[in-house]
C-alpha cells in the first residue's frame, strides 16, 4: 500500500465528509421537491422493513431471553429475582432495542445498499440513468433514506416488544416467576422518558444506515473488487456511528428527562 | 414592420437555424493532472453525423461525456442546442438531456427491470400514459429487430442484443440528438455490422444529429459508405464509391484533434501521423 501525506490523508477524509454531508442534505431536502418517487419509497419499505422483520424478531426475542437468564443470576443475589420484568423492560426499551435492530439492519441493509449503488456506479448503470434525465440522488437515496427512517421506528418497537415477551418465557419457565408479575413490572418500570428515548434512537440509526451505504455506493470505483470495499466499509462505518450516536442521544435524554 | 427590422428578423431566424447543435470551445480536461483533452475546438451541424475516430485512451468516451454534460470540463466552453451545458446546474441539464439520448459503452443497461422497462423509463420518467408507453417502447424495439425480447431482462440476452436494446433506448423518446459511445466495441464483426446498419438506418430514416464514438475503422467507413434502403429494408453501398454527404469525421490522439473533415478529405489526407493509422 503507497504512503500518503498526512496532509493528502486530512485532505481526503475532510472531503470525503464534505461530500457527505452534501448527499445527505440533498437526500432529505429532495422530498419537499418534485419528482417524488413514491412507488420507489414503498418498495424500499417492503425491502428493508418486511425483509428485515425475521433477523430482528430473532434478535430480540433472544436478546431478551439472554437478558432474564443473566440478571437472574445477580438479582438472586439480592433477593430480588421478581424484579427481572423491570430490568428486561428497560434494557430492551432505552438501549438494547434500537441498538441491536440498528445493527441488525445495518448489516442486512447497508451493505444492500452499498453494494446495489456501487454495482450500478461500477457499470455507468448511474450515469446512465443522468443521461436519462433522471437524478441519482432523488430516484435511490431519498427512497431508502425515508423508507430506513421510518421503517427502523417500527421495527425497534417489534424488537422491544418481542425482547420483552422472550423475557417473560424464560422468567416463566425457567425462573418460575408468574407471568401476571413479570408484565407488571415491566410496564411500571417505564416511564414516558425511557418511551421517547428508545424511540428517537432509531431515527438517528435508519438516517446513518441509508446516508452511510448510500455513499459508499455512490463513491464505489474500480469495480467488482471496489463494491466489495464498499460494502464493507458501509457496515463497518454504520455500526460504528450508530453505536456513538446511541452514547450521543442517551446523554442528551438522561440530560432532558434526567433518568 | 419596417424593411430593416424584416431583414433583421430574417437574419436571426437564419442565424439560429444554422447554429451547430453542439460546440466545442477550446475544451480542456485533465483528471490527476493528466491531460485528457487538450483545448479541443470542433462543431456539429443540424442533421450530421459526426464519428470520433481514434486509438484507445484518446479521449472519446470524456468528450461524449462533456457533451452530455456528465462531466465538467477545467476550461472551455461546450454548447448544445445553443446551452452551455458546462456552465449548467445538474437540474437544468436533467431537463435538456430529455433532448439527447446516448448509447454507453457496455450498454448500460438496468439490470434489475426488463427490456421493456429499461427502454420505457425516460418515459414512465416523464409519466407518459402507460399504453402509449407500451406502443413506443414496441415501436423502437421494433426499429431495432427485438420485440420478442421485450420481456426479458439484460442478463438473460446477448451483448449484441443488449446494445440494440441500448439503442432503443436511446431513441424511444425521439431525441434531437444520439451520442453513441462505442456502440459496437467488444462484439464480433457480424454483430457490429448489425448494430452499424441501425445506426446508418437512424440517420437515414430520421435524420438525427449524432456523435460516434469507434476505435473501428470498418465500421467507420461502413457508415460513411452506405446507406439505407426503405424499399428492402436493408443498408446498401453507395453506387458509384460514393459517401453519405452528412457524415463527417473527427479524429483524436492523445486528447488533442488531428483530423476534422469529411470522408473524402480523410481518405486524401496527406498527415503522416493519420495515414498510418488508416492503413
Amino acid at each position: 500500500m503507497p504512503f500518503v501525506s498526512p496532509e493528502v490523508y486530512a485532505k481526503e477524509k475532510i472531503a470525503a465528509i464534505q461530500d457527505y454531508a452534501i448527499l445527505s442534505w440533498h437526500a432529505v431536502a429532495n422530498i419537499f421537491s418534485g419528482p417524488r418517487y413514491w412507488a420507489d419509497i414503498f418498495t424500499q419499505m417492503d425491502s428493508i422493513g418486511v425483509g428485515s422483520m425475521p433477523i430482528v424478531v430473532l434478535t430480540g426475542f433472544f436478546t431478551g431471553c439472554v437478558l432474564a437468564l443473566q440478571s437472574a443470576t445477580s438479582l438472586q443475589e439480592f433477593g430480588s429475582v421478581s424484579l427481572t420484568g423491570n430490568l428486561v423492560a428497560l434494557s430492551m426499551v432505552k438501549e438494547l432495542g434500537p441498538v441491536l435492530t440498528g445493527l441488525m439492519v445495518s448489516g442486512r441493509n447497508s451493505s444492500g445498499m452499498a453494494s446495489e449503488i456501487g454495482s450500478m456506479k461500477v457499470t455507468e448503470q448511474l450515469d446512465a440513468m443522468r443521461a436519462l434525465g433522471t437524478d441519482p440522488l432523488r430516484k435511490l437515496v431519498t427512497p431508502r433514506l425515508y423508507a430506513t427512517v421510518f421503517m427502523l421506528f417500527f421495527l425497534t418497537i417489534v424488537a422491544d416488544a418481542v425482547g420483552i415477551a422472550g423475557g417473560a418465557l424464560v422468567a416463566v419457565a425457567l425462573l418460575g416467576l408468574n407471568a401476571s408479575t413479570y408484565f407488571h413490572n415491566s410496564y411500571r418500570a417505564l416511564v414516558y422518558g425511557d418511551i421517547v428515548q428508545g424511540l428517537t434512537k432509531p431515527l438517528f440509526s435508519g438516517f446513518i444506515i441509508a446516508t452511510v451505504g448510500c455513499y459508499f455506493g455512490m463513491k464505489t470505483k474500480g469495480g467488482t473488487q471496489g463494491v466489495g470495499k464498499a460494502t464493507t466499509q458501509a457496515v463497518v462505518v454504520a455500526s460504528v456511528f450508530i453505536i456513538i450516536i446511541d452514547f450521543v442521544v442517551s446523554r442528551a435524554m438522561i440530560g432532558i428527562f434526567g433518568r | 414592420m419596417s424593411s430593416e427590422t424584416a431583414i433583421a428578423a430574417q437574419s436571426t431566424s437564419t442565424m439560429q437555424t444554422v447554429e451547430p447543435v453542439v460546440v466545442f470551445d477550446d475544451v480542456s480536461i485533465a483528471f490527476d493532472q493528466k491531460s485528457v483533452l487538450e483545448d479541443v475546438s470542433f462543431s456539429v451541424q443540424r442533421g450530421e453525423t459526426r464519428i470520433i475516430l481514434g486509438p484507445a485512451g484518446g479521449g472519446k468516451s470524456v468528450l461524449m461525456k462533456l457533451a452530455n454534460g456528465l462531466l465538467k470540463p477545467d476550461s472551455g466552453a461546450i454548447r448544445v442546442f445553443g446551452e452551455e451545458v458546462s456552465a449548467m446546474r445538474e437540474t437544468d441539464l436533467y431537463k435538456l438531456r430529455g433532448r439527447i439520448g446516448m448509447v454507453f459503452q457496455e450498454s448500460a443497461l438496468f439490470d434489475s427491470l426488463s427490456v421493456e422497462d429499461n427502454v420505457a423509463f425516460r418515459l414512465h420518467e416523464e409519466r407518459v400514459p402507460e399504453p402509449e408507453v407500451h406502443d413506443r417502447v414496441v415501436e423502437a424495439l421494433r426499429f431495432v429487430e427485438l420485440e420478442q425480447a421485450i420481456d426479458k431482462f439484460p442478463s438473460e440476452i446477448s451483448g449484441g442484443m443488449r446494445r440494440r436494446v441500448s439503442i432503443a433506448r436511446a431513441i424511444v423518446s425521439h431525441p434531437d440528438l444520439i451520442l453513441y459511445d462505442s456502440p459496437t466495441g467488444g462484439l464480433d464483426p457480424i454483430t457490429s455490422t448489425t448494430i452499424v446498419a441501425l445506426i446508418v438506418k437512424q440517420r437515414d430514416v430520421t435524420h438525427t444529429t449524432s456523435l460516434m464514438i469507434t476505435h473501428r475503422l470498418q465500421d467507420a467507413f461502413l457508415l460513411a459508405r452506405n446507406r439505407f434502403n426503405t424499399q428492402t429494408g436493408k443498408i446498401e453501398l453507395i453506387p458509384n464509391g460514393g459517401v453519405d454527404d452528412s457524415t463527417k469525421f473527427l479524429v483524436l490522439n492523445e486528447g488533442k484533434i488531428v483530423f476534422d473533415g469529411t470522408t473524402q478529405e480523410l481518405i486524401h489526407t496527406e498527415d503522416p501521423w493519420l495515414k498510418d493509422y488508416l492503413s
